[in-house]
């Protein structure tokens, strides 16, 4: 089988998931055409030669439905004959075209493939492509769906992270945002977005708050209380962990990943695709795996697909060098430290998406991009990207330089 | 015309057909094969006749309907069983059609293009509510007796005659979903409110009011079946709906811990029906009534909930050769919190009651209890100042015995120690009549020890309450080895005067409730000393469908109460009689930490100030060490709660204390809650059958101890393969059992 490489990643900034955010003015599919033109730009792309265009998007509905990617190639001017398809593995949606596309490539169908994602939340909204899974009881009762955030305070109450504990993780995840944007670390991958005039819309992470502290945080009620009281989700929680009296709920905006909207792009291909086309792979796609796990405390996958992958790579712990988590929410990034008693100096080191956002569908492609520059700017080796995603799935890649 | 034996139908001039259903020799019009194939005449016959414009359907009797004739359905269901052996797919298939007759039947009259009014003259239950609803337009009596409702979940299976389509059709899905999982009645003014009928009128203007409704030009369409029909509530998936079903699924979890199979398919039909047309989503309804008809739950739920529940109340175990004698003045020694409520019941039943104490004043105290659970009845709504005048009128507190004279019937509630019991039986006996019947309402003595204390030991019987009295609506009678029948008769007629539902028990300690009550708990104390942490235990308790978990049960008798009871025992039956473990896990509660229970606010849980909850007392992870929560199996802490009890209620069978299934069922359900959807602590073994119960008793003995050994009964059961209603098979003499729901 063919190895998988990484020539390029690249990413939007991330804008406030609101209507005053500055990407709402922004279609979605033109998040993903501009991640598209920055592939194909930066390095002298012949786009009829692209045998595929992933894009996990987790809402495709709307004017992000019918396979967003295949629009956004119209839009970038693309040639016709570059495919393009979406894929959703909700919030891992990202990661999962990487390692499809890299499993295109390894297989022997693909030389070369783009594969990211892309999510508006600002103009599509959360949820909006409904489903079975919350909506229909012959579902909800058997999978014993809570909302995410009531999951999250479960994995707080059940591991035993206090309203601190999460408060100072997400204080902490401020900080190293902030520092990593002053000092360029985002440089490589971060395209600003520009419109048609070439005025630029948006260059940095707009969501960041770095004057965040713990006395600030305090100030904020916990936000899922009224579903796990009122909408009975607590119960839920009980019923499946009878383990525990009640659930604390400690999770708020300050310490839960933002919304917010973007997109990103990796370019893959094989060493064979790389030498004719003049590019220098930067990474290998070492190893990728999925897991299906309990679903009511449902994001506590990162845990049990790491497990796996590790296993499957015949690696050991200590053989990552770095770690990127999704920071969906404080708890999770917790439990996943205390499984494996890792670090944080190895984990999400340039912070992530409670401080930067969470733009569903694309962060999977964005942190994978992140974890790449910082290998190259530390020096270091192998990284290990993993998400929490909803309904108990879990997806990790492990990369390591050439 | 008199072509119909259970409805008449008369034609007016405006050429409107007044159908009215009058079943000739029932008290309650219910609907039987019969009354269907009159109805289904009826339908075709208006639809038909051309002089005819539309029609009135309105009762006969007091009451609109009780709905479908569950013994029929039960009988129905027996008729399934054995059909199913012979040919299964065509035994399915007969019962899909059956389930759906009712709802097809309706559906016919609501597309039969003429107008159908239903004038709602009393209480329209089940499926003829489900016929009103089917009706293009509603009236109802403006009348307290007028009561709607949709209840078949209350016994295990759902409302299969389109309820769950046109409710949700109607009014919006919430209140649709709350009335339809939790079988609500509605006043004539709440069914107005969700949209559910259209006009409430005075009595006397009800069917000049339903045929007005056909003179102004009602439609016969349904508001579904017309074109461009939106559903109240809005779309399934639409903002809306995501707010509802989520939550609404969560919710359904919480109250019903998944043990109900009709409420979780109540929600499914009202989610998948409201996603297709009407007729689609009657099959759909149709599909899942079929499914659980067949489920365990609603053949258990229905005999024990319903058909054995009113054969208990009507007195089925009552002697019948015993004439019924009304009681026209009740005693009750000792006017404590007991007696005091007994009081209460007795009056709430219009018979005088006389309540004695040692004095005036705590005499009093003891009628002062009525008259604050009178007060919180009228803020409730539920009774009048004049109600409470009434029931005040009607009990005497006093300290003189005189005030006994004539009475019927004397409830002895003093303090449970015998010598006091004594006295008081003594200085009853000196006023009463040689006919008038002495109840003890001991808990912890045996009524054959305390007849010593009479002269008339036929006339000497236990009537044991349970507290609050004014709630629980279970009593035990206990026969002592000399109570006569009479005795027994005068405490049945008693029990049915009050309005609760009485069992029989020979004497035994403990009786039958309470020994049962003992296993739950001690078996919960046994969990804890093996480390099982103590929310496994409490949750564990609920999830197996107990209403109180068995910590906090023993919080609400209190600790120390169950450290007296534990001595006494001892000291009546020796060391073994008590596990030496639960002893020191007591003795530590009360003795080193002054944990009481409740009343002194330190008990397995703490009880802060309101609001804030209960909540388990953290020490108790410090007594012993904890199990890790994955070492621990819930499903065999759930087995293990509701198996240590059925145990009990099969010894007590085996040892003749009681001796009708029913009685063990219905009183395991109304006294502690035991797991409703079994059909109670017998029915929870005849569900699985007694071969795999004494399998997995079998299975907990080898794990836990000879506390699980199944009796020789089941043992024997087990191999003869027999059901308790089998092996004692209740007699069903003298009881009319035709009710619906």
């Amino acid at each position: 089988m063919a190895d998988a490489y990484v020539y390029d990643a690249v990413r939007t900034p991330r804008g406030r998931g609101k209507k005053d955010g500055s990407l709402h003015e922004v279609p979605a599919v033109r998040l993903g055409a501009k991640v598209l033109e920055a592939v194909r730009d930066r390095n002298g792309l012949d786009t009829a030669k692209v045998d595929d265009i992933i894009f996990g998007c987790v809402d495709p509905v709307g004017e992000a439905g019918s396979v967003i990617p295949r629009s956004a190639a119209f839009e970038a001017r693309y040639d016709n004959a570059a495919p393009g398809m979406q894929i959703s593995r909700f919030c891992a949606s990202g990661l999962d075209a990487i390692n499809f596309g890299a499993a295109k490539i390894a297989g022997g169908s693909d030389e070369i493939v783009i594969a990211g994602g892309v999510e508006s939340m600002s103009r599509v909204g959360m949820g909006m492509s409904g489903g079975a899974w919350f909506m229909d009881p012959s579902v909800g009762l058997p999978a014993y769906f809570m909302p995410q955030g009531v999951s999250a305070d479960l994995i707080a109450t059940k591991y035993g992270f206090s309203r601190d504990d999460v408060d100072a993780y997400a204080v902490e995840s401020q900080k190293r945002a902030k520092k990593a944007w002053d000092k360029g670390y985002f440089k490589k991958s971060v395209i600003p977005i520009k419109d048609q005039n070439g005025l630029t819309i948006l260059d940095h992470d707009e969501h960041m708050r770095p004057t965040t502290d713990m006395q600030s945080l305090a100030s904020l009620n916990p936000s899922f209380v009224m579903p796990g009281e009122m909408g009975g989700f607590d119960a839920v929680a009980v019923q499946r962990y009878p383990e525990i009296e009640g659930v604390n709920h400690v999770h708020h905006a300050g310490n839960s990943s933002g919304i917010v909207d973007g997109a990103a792009a990796v370019l893959l291909g094989s060493r064979k695709a790389g030498k004719t086309l003049d590019m220098k792979p930067r990474a290998k796609i070492r190893a990728f795996t999925n897991i299906g796990s309990e679903p009511a405390i449902m994001l506590t996958g990162p845990v049990d697909v790491t497990e796996k992958l590790l296993k499957k790579a015949n690696m050991k712990l200590s053989d990552i060098n770095l770690f990127e988590l999704n920071e969906a929410f404080a708890s999770v990034v917790l439990r996943y430290m205390q499984a494996f008693d890792i670090d944080h100096d190895k984990l999400n080191v340039n912070g992530g998406a409670i401080a930067m956002g969470h733009p569903l569908g694309a962060t999977g492609a964005m942190i994978f991009g992140t974890v790449l520059d910082e290998l190259e700017r530390r020096d270091l080796n192998t990284a290990l990207v993993t998400l929490c995603i909803g309904a108990g799935m879990g997806t990790a890649t492990i990369i390591e330089r050439v | 015309m008199a072509d119909y034996k259970n409805f008449t139908v008369e034609t007016d001039a405006d050429g409107i057909a007044l159908v009215t259903w009058n079943m000739p020799d029932r008290s309650m019009n219910v609907f039987t094969e019969e009354v269907m194939d009159e109805l289904e005449k009826i339908v075709d016959k208006v639809a038909g006749d051309e002089a005819i414009k539309g029609a009135v359907i309105t009762s006969g009797k007091e009451t609109f309907s009780g709905g479908a004739d569950l013994t029929m359905l039960q009988k129905m269901l027996g008729l399934f069983e054995t059909e199913k052996k012979k040919d299964h797919d065509k035994a399915i298939r007969l019962l899909f059609d059956g389930a759906g007759r009712m709802s097809w039947l309706w559906r016919k009259l609501e597309t039969s293009g003429k107008p159908w009014v239903s004038a709602i003259n009393g209480t329209c239950m089940g499926g003829a509510f489900e016929l009103s609803l089917a009706c293009h337009g509603r009236v109802a009596a403006d009348s307290d007796k007028v009561k709607m409702a949709l209840p078949e979940v209350k016994v295990g299976i759902f409302p299969g005659a389109g309820g769950t389509q046109r409710v949700p059709r109607l009014a919006n899905t919430q209140e649709a979903l709350q009335m339809l999982t939790t079988g609500q009645s509605l006043s004539p003014k709440k069914a107005k409110s969700m949209g559910l009928i259209h006009e409430v009128v005075p009595p006397k203007k009800l069917v000049e009011a339903a045929k007005k409704m056909i003179k102004d030009g009602l439609k016969p369409v349904q508001p579904w079946d017309e074109k461009g029909f939106k559903l109240p509530g809005g779309p399934v998936y639409s903002a809306a709906g995501a707010n509802l079903w989520p939550p609404a699924i969560a919710i359904l979890r919480r109250e019903t811990y998944g043990n109900y199979p009709a409420a979780t398919a109540i929600l499914k039909c009202v989610y998948e029906g409201l996603l297709v047309p009407f007729d689609t989503a009657l099959t759909i309804e149709q599909r899942y009534f079929t499914e659980i008809m067949q489920t365990t739950e609603a053949k258990m739920m229905i005999r024990s909930l319903f058909v054995s529940l009113q054969e208990l109340n009507k007195g089925a175990r009552r002697p019948v050769d015993v004439p019924a004698r009304k009681l026209k003045k009740v005693g009750v020694l000792g006017a404590g919190f007991m007696g005091a409520g007994i009081a209460f019941v007795t009056a709430k039943a219009g018979i005088p009651v006389v309540l004695i104490d040692r004095d005036q004043e705590a005499a009093d105290k003891g009628k002062a209890h009525s008259a604050k659970l009178m007060d919180a009845l009228i803020k409730k709504g539920r009774a009048s100042e004049a109600d409470k005048e009434k029931l005040l009128s009607l009990i005497t507190a006093t300290p003189d015995y005189q005030e006994l004279d004539g009475a019927g019937l004397v409830i002895e509630a003093v303090f449970e120690d015998s010598a006091i019991k004594k006295e008081a039986t003594e200085k009853a006996e000196a006023v009463l009549k040689s006919s008038a019947i002495f109840a003890s309402n001991t808990s912890t003595i045996p009524i054959t020890s305390l007849a010593k204390n009479t002269k008339r030991p036929k006339n000497f019987i236990g009537i044991h309450f349970f507290s609050p009295v004014d709630k629980m609506m279970l009593v035990e009678i206990i026969m002592g080895k000399r109570t006569g029948d009479k005795a027994l008769a005068v405490a049945m007629d008693y029990v049915r005067a009050i309005r609760k539902t009485p069992i029989v028990v020979n004497d035994t300690r403990g009786f039958y409730v309470n020994r049962c009550v003992l296993r739950y708990m001690q078996e919960a104390f046994s969990m804890l000393i093996e480390g099982v942490p103590a929310p496994m235990i409490e949750n564990g308790a609920k999830m197996a469908g107990m209403p109180v978990g068995p910590l906090a049960l023993t919080d609400e008798t209190a600790i120390d109460l169950a450290q007296k009871i534990m001595k006494q025992t001892i000291r009546d039956l020796g060391e073994k009689a008590v596990d030496p473990r639960h002893m020191e896990l007591i003795d530590t509660m009360v003795d080193k930490h002054g944990r009481h229970g409740r009343k002194n606010g330190k008990g397995f849980y703490d009880y802060p100030e309101k609001p804030a909850k209960k909540h388990l007392w953290p020490g108790l992870k410090e007594l012993y060490r904890q199990k890790r929560a994955e070492a621990v199996d819930i499903e065999e802490v759930k087995q293990r709660l509701l198996v240590t009890i059925a145990l009990e209620a099969a010894r007590v069978m085996e040892e003749g204390i009681v001796t009708d299934p029913r009685e063990a069922d219905v009183g395991s359900i109304l006294a502690f809650g035991f797991a409703p959807y079994t059909g109670g602590a017998l029915s929870y073994i005849d569900g699985m059958g007694a071969a795999r119960f004494v399998a997995l008793a079998k299975r907990l003995q080898k794990k836990y101890g000879k506390g699980f050994k199944p009796p020789k009964l089941l043992v024997e059961m087990a191999e003869s393969g027999e059901t308790f209603y089998q092996r004692f098979a209740p007699e069903s003499a003298g009881e009319v059992r035709k009710k619906a729901a």
